[in-house]
């Protein structure tokens, strides 16, 4: 069995004059919580389209689950949560859900059981006989995960789950995700919200117009350290040497380091060079500040 | 087949909860209501008016029971054609569909549960507006036009061949659209329908021309004067003494056109939406 759950390569995809996605060419592994960032209009939401099969692309290739992307077998083992979550909002909750499993070929007691699971995990039993026009649209949204999570699915696509949920519901979007992952399903999270992806992704790209410009793992390294030294007579090369020197000044400095555990030996080899260091501060690089970085100045509010 | 079953019912059920099928009913009942009305006044003039002529008395009622009939052709067309106007555009539109066509299904059962749920809800609206129609002519007029097993199912192919049109017009455009050009089709067969019978009546074949390729633009309104045809008696069609009457009668080989359009229509819907970008 191959440990990557979805492999692209060079996907393109074009709507007339428009190219939505240039060359999209991604691997997510079994049981990753993957994280697809990037601006409005980069192309995000066109790219999980074309995973999974709502969009033919232009040109390139790629497999989920090991079949061609489109395939009708892989999606028996996939969940997907669309951006706009709009589901037929004339049946009840638990009608969407029979409906929705009925379609991954689920029936009788078995989908019953799996349904009425569903409704207690995203709290919305007491809501269950209720038409989902009458839902909040943080339950519109609990019922949207819910069919899901009907399949028992290998792969999740959330579109920005977390967009319309107040901070509780936040909360049980997180917890399912980490428990996805506790039992090895792999998610791919479309999501602006930077907060939320640093706290659950392993792993994330960032697209720029329809590209792969950057990735980055959560899970194994951290995104770096920004310190602020308040250093009388701190020699340069004492500085470069242990870091990236961002600004220095009379009585200050900023410096990139790589980890935490190189700032004792900073703070010593400064003392040894004879500066006086009055304070030292370590500032986590946060995924927001990636984010700005790699998108560039030229990036403008999609 | 399962896919296709599960978005049949869910079409039926959608008709059902959204008060589609109730309106649609009350609509019939309206008509029916005011058609009943009508019938039994003029029943009761026809009876004094042809006196003892029996013949007289009946082609009146025929007359009106027909008339009755093409209102039935009318609003069947408008059903069939506004009952599935939107169900392909609207959730494209919206989105709907995204978590349906997600799903292990191929989309053709998408195009096909549609299809076979507006076309039962088309054809038993038909059903019920035609009978009762004919049940008003037979307790009220003790009447029953000839050639009702002909004639009938001519007018339900209709409502098919409306259902399958409007499916595929929602597989690749906006509803507004979709609506606008199913209309217009129904706007050349009506007009062509009648060029062919005036041509037909003064003998002039380049008008009868136009209706014949109008028709095959658009066979519908060609199946309603075939049914009419089959539904008067000889004396009323070939004395061409109603405007249902025509002058020149469509073909078998239109009938099994309408079939065969229908059947391209669903199949262009089909890989319209199997294309489609969602």
């Amino acid at each position: 069995m191959s440990t990557n759950v979805i492999e692209t390569r060079s996907l393109r995809r074009r709507f007339g004059e428009k190219l939505a996605v240039a060359d999209l060419s991604i691997t997510v592994g079994r049981g990753e919580v993957f994280g697809f960032l990037g601006p409005n209009g980069a192309g995000k939401t066109t790219s999980l389209k074309m995973l999974l099969g709502l969009i033919a692309p232009t040109s390139g290739a790629g497999t989920l689950l090991g079949r061609p992307i489109g395939d009708r077998a892989a999606r028996a083992k996939v969940g997907f949560l669309p951006e706009h979550f709009r589901f037929q909002d004339w049946l009840t909750g638990r009608e969407l859900l029979r409906f929705h499993g009925r379609l991954f070929g689920l029936s009788g007691r078995a989908l019953e059981d799996k349904a009425d699971a569903l409704l207690t995990r995203v709290d919305l039993q007491d809501a269950a006989e209720r038409q989902i026009k009458g839902y909040s649209k943080g339950m519109t949204q609990r019922i949207g995960l819910a069919q899901a999570l009907l399949n028992e699915p290998e792969v999740v696509f959330l579109d920005e789950p977390t967009s319309g949920l107040d901070p509780l519901g936040r909360l049980l979007v997180r917890d399912l995700i980490r428990e996805l992952r506790s039992l090895g399903t792999s998610v791919f999270l479309n999501s602006h919200l930077l907060g939320e992806v640093e706290a659950t992704c392993d792993r994330v790209v960032f697209v720029k117009q329809g590209r792969v410009v950057h990735e980055m793992n959560l899970g194994a390294e951290p995104a770096g350290l920004e310190v602020e030294l308040r250093v009388d007579g701190a020699p340069r090369e004492v500085l470069a040497a242990h870091g990236t020197l961002l600004a220095s000044a009379n009585g200050s400095a900023r410096l990139r380091v790589a980890q935490e555990a190189a700032l004792p030996a900073l703070a010593e080899a400064l003392v040894r060079a004879g500066a006086k260091l009055y304070a030292m501060t370590p500032h986590k690089r946060s995924l927001e500040a990636t984010f700005l970085e790699v998108m560039g100045e030229d990036q403008r509010p999609g | 087949m399962n896919a296709l079953l599960t978005i049949f019912h869910l079409t039926l059920h959608e008709a059902a909860r959204r008060r589609i099928l109730a309106a649609t009913l009350l609509g019939a009942a309206a008509f029916l209501l005011l058609f009943g009305i009508g019938f039994h006044f003029v029943s009761i003039h026809a009876a004094r008016e042809a006196g003892p002529s029996v013949l007289r008395q009946r082609i009146m009622l025929n007359f009106l029971t027909l008339a009755g009939l093409y209102a039935t052709h009318f609003l069947t067309l408008m059903t069939a054609v506004l009952l599935p106007v939107d169900t392909l555009s609207g959730e494209i539109a919206t989105g709907v569909v995204q978590t349906v066509a997600s799903k292990p299904v191929h989309r053709s059962s998408i195009v096909l549960g549609k299809w076979l749920a507006f076309s039962m809800v088309a054809v038993a609206y038909f059903a019920v507006v035609a009978g009762g129609v004919l049940l008003i002519a037979r307790i009220l007029g003790h009447f029953t036009p000839p050639g009702l097993a002909l004639g009938l199912p001519l007018m339900a192919l209709e409502a098919v061949v409306y259902v399958s049109l409007s499916i595929a017009g929602g597989a690749r455009l906006a509803t507004v659209t979709n609506g606008i050009l199913v209309f217009g089709l129904y706007g050349i067969a009506f007009i062509g329908g009648w060029v062919e019978q005036v041509g037909a009546f003064s003998g002039n074949v380049p008008a009868q021309n136009v209706g014949t390729v109008a028709s095959l633009l658009m066979p519908t309104e060609a199946l309603w004067q075939r049914a009419a045809y089959c539904m008067q008696p000889a004396v009323m069609r070939d004395l061409h003494m109603t405007p249902f009457s025509p002058a020149s009668l469509p073909s078998v080989l239109m009938v099994w056109w309408a079939v065969l359009y229908a059947l391209l229509a669903l199949y262009s819907g089909i890989q319209g939406f199997r294309k489609r970008a969602l």
